[in-house]
């Protein structure tokens, strides 16, 4: 195992006694794309300006490359930020605004001249020296605001929402650009968003997080196919999430229906919390299905049909699917085993934001 | 709405400009090229050039632009203190500084008079502590102080205004960048706040150059600057040719020195360029 980049030790931040950060611990790798996700006052944005050295935390400690870096001011931490509004500095030239952090360094002007060519290519702005800030568009500024960051040839890059500010078009496009910058550069990347599809397509590792505390870290896989609470599952895409009874290991009872799924170690007759994707329920005839009920709304959504399914008991299912089947319909449901995911419930409300489920 | 009717809604507007703006300063220029008997001359601008008058002029730039330099050397930091400390969102602090403001100026320079005076209070105190009196009223020095005194919010307020709408992510963004205070001071702050310091230095300068009660009350009848000239000439000499031809020149000063300025003020936030 090689050595954490970063590393947040038993992180605690409160302001005006609102507890935002609660003995947070997380390390990130070298090389890797990790991304802060979470609802507006979840902390990300907070622990992401105690990485850039602009918020001090209460408790805790920073370590980067296993130095300890909690007191150290931010103009002297080898990393770079790129903020949500751009902060570019209006009263100088694009090239100025690039070669700041490597004036700043004293380096000589020819390396200046090199690394503001290479960094304007690099985000695919060549010849854009001498134009203003304000003559750039959103999409522009951002890049420009990228730019200024890597010339200086950090390990690490912090990104706060840096496409929050952009529409969805030009979102998509730095995405893939953000991605292709990454694999070129070899830098990580720490990204904070609340936007969970750009956390899916960009990260390696998603770190998502609610009330201060981290609910889940893994992969954009792990995170979207086992969510390991409510909250996560209900967070990243969109989800069914109903009461069961674990009767035994691989089988849960749900609204008197026993379904087979491959999870075990719950213990027997277990109230679990049990979360189905919309596009993972199959919706068969009648007498095929593990329950049954009515079609009670329908949307056409382009690739596919959304549809709700009434039960019996009362709960509206959010069916995904290609075939669409007419409101007022009896239908089947069936889910296969691989496609349910159980999930302890949370014992009190604190327990819920800590995430404990263990 | 059509726009015939906004048109006449600014009726009240044109006609407060021509009778209090246009009508004021046509007559001005009228008496400053005309001697007594209505005959045109040039002879009220050249007599600027009089020893008596080229003294007054010289000494009203100097003492306004010292008062200047000394209102932005502390307006500035003070104006830093303001923006970085956030106190109650610096409205309150701004309130403070304003507050003389709202008493009448004649009073608060009275004051410094009472204050000053050779058998004033702060000699009072001064002679309470053994310590030897001074000198200063009658003097440049006390003109510069009630100048300062007086002037110095219309620099704190348009320089706290600047920096205030600086945003906290700039900052951050050059010390992320490497940028120690000092450098975020000069390379940020200081070209960023460059509009609120021309707009500043425009509202000392001016009313300090023209001023002529700072100076009757507490220079003394011996010191004269240019107001006190021009101020004698409408009372005292009645020469209203000579003070409207010498109002002249100094207007000319007056907007030499803003468009100067307004070169350095982009945005068109202070001056009238």
């Amino acid at each position: 195992m090689s050595l954490p980049l970063i590393e947040l030790k038993n992180i605690e931040k409160s302001y005006d006694g609102n507890l935002i950060l609660d003995d947070l611990n997380l390390s990130v790798k070298e090389n890797s794309f990790v991304t802060l996700l979470g609802p507006s006052g979840c902390g990300k944005t907070t622990t992401l300006r105690i990485i850039g050295g602009f918020e001090t935390p209460d408790k805790g400690s920073v370590l980067f490359n296993g130095q300890d870096i909690t007191s150290m001011p931010a103009n002297r931490r080898p990393l770079n930020t790129v903020f949500q509004k751009y902060a570019l500095f209006t009263h100088m030239s694009i090239a100025e605004n690039i070669a700041f952090g490597l004036r700043i360094r004293k380096k000589p002007q020819s390396y200046i001249d090199d690394k503001i060519r290479y960094a304007l290519k690099l985000v695919n702005l060549e010849g854009f020296e001498n134009r203003s800030v304000d003559s750039l568009s959103g999409g522009q500024q951002q890049r420009i605001a990228i730019a200024r960051a890597i010339v200086n040839e950090p390990k690490l890059l912090l990104l706060d929402e840096p496409l929050g500010a952009l529409d969805l078009k030009l979102r998509q496009d730095m995405q893939y650009e953000l991605i292709r910058l990454k694999n070129e550069l070899g830098i990580t990347f720490i990204y904070v968003t609340h936007d969970q599809e750009e956390a899916l397509t960009m990260s390696d590792t998603i770190v998502v997080m609610n009330k201060g505390y981290i609910q889940q870290m893994g992969t954009p896989e792990q995170i979207y196919n086992e969510p390991e609470n409510a909250f996560v599952a209900d967070f990243i895409g969109e989800s069914n999430i109903v009461d069961g009874i674990m009767l035994r290991d691989e089988l849960v009872e749900i609204f008197g229906a026993k379904f087979v799924c491959v999870d075990k170690g719950f213990g027997v007759n277990k109230p679990v919390d049990v979360v189905i994707r919309p596009e993972d329920i199959d919706l068969v005839k009648p007498e095929d299905g593990t329950l049954c009920g009515v079609v009670t709304h329908l949307i056409f959504k382009g690739v596919h049909y959304e549809m709700e399914v009434t039960t019996p008991d009362g709960f509206e299912w959010l069916v995904h699917s290609t075939d669409m089947f007419p409101v007022g319909q009896k239908v089947g449901i069936h889910v296969d085993p691989f496609d349910i995911q159980i999930m302890n419930k949370p014992e009190s409300e604190d327990e819920e934001a800590a995430g404990v489920n263990e | 709405m059509n726009s015939k009717k906004v048109r006449w809604l600014a009726a009240p507007y044109g006609l407060w400009m021509a009778g209090f703006i246009v009508i004021p300063l046509l007559m001005i220029f009228f008496y400053g090229l005309t001697d007594r008997n209505g005959a045109f001359t040039l002879s009220n601008l050249f007599s600027i050039a009089a020893p008596e008058h080229m003294k007054a002029l010289i000494l009203s730039l100097l003492l306004s632009a010292v008062s200047t330099v000394i209102c932005l050397i502390v307006a500035y930091p003070l104006a830093l203190i303001l923006r970085s400390r956030n106190i109650g969102k610096g409205g309150l602090m701004v309130f403070i500084f304003i507050l003389p403001m709202w008493m009448n100026f004649l009073l608060r320079t009275m004051a410094w008079q009472t204050l000053l005076e050779r058998n004033g209070v702060i000699n009072a105190l001064l002679a309470a502590l053994r310590l030897p009196p001074i000198a200063i009223i009658n003097t440049p020095a006390a003109i510069v102080l009630g100048m300062v005194y007086n002037f110095l919010p219309f620099m704190i307020l348009p320089v706290y205004n600047a920096l205030a709408k600086i945003g906290d992510d700039v900052i951050n963004a050059a010390k992320d960048l490497g940028a120690d205070e000092r450098q975020v001071l000069i390379r940020i702050l200081m070209p960023l706040s460059v509009p609120g310091i021309v707009s500043g230095i425009t509202m000392v300068f001016v009313p300090a150059l023209t001023t002529f009660v700072i100076s009757n009350l507490l220079g003394g009848s011996k010191i004269l600057l240019i107001g006190n000239v021009i101020e004698q000439e409408f009372t005292r000499g009645s020469n209203w040719n000579l003070g409207a031809g010498l109002s002249m020149v100094l207007m000319v000063f007056i907007l030499l020195s803003m468009a100067l300025l307004g070169r350095y003020d982009k945005s068109g936030e202070g001056g009238a360029f």
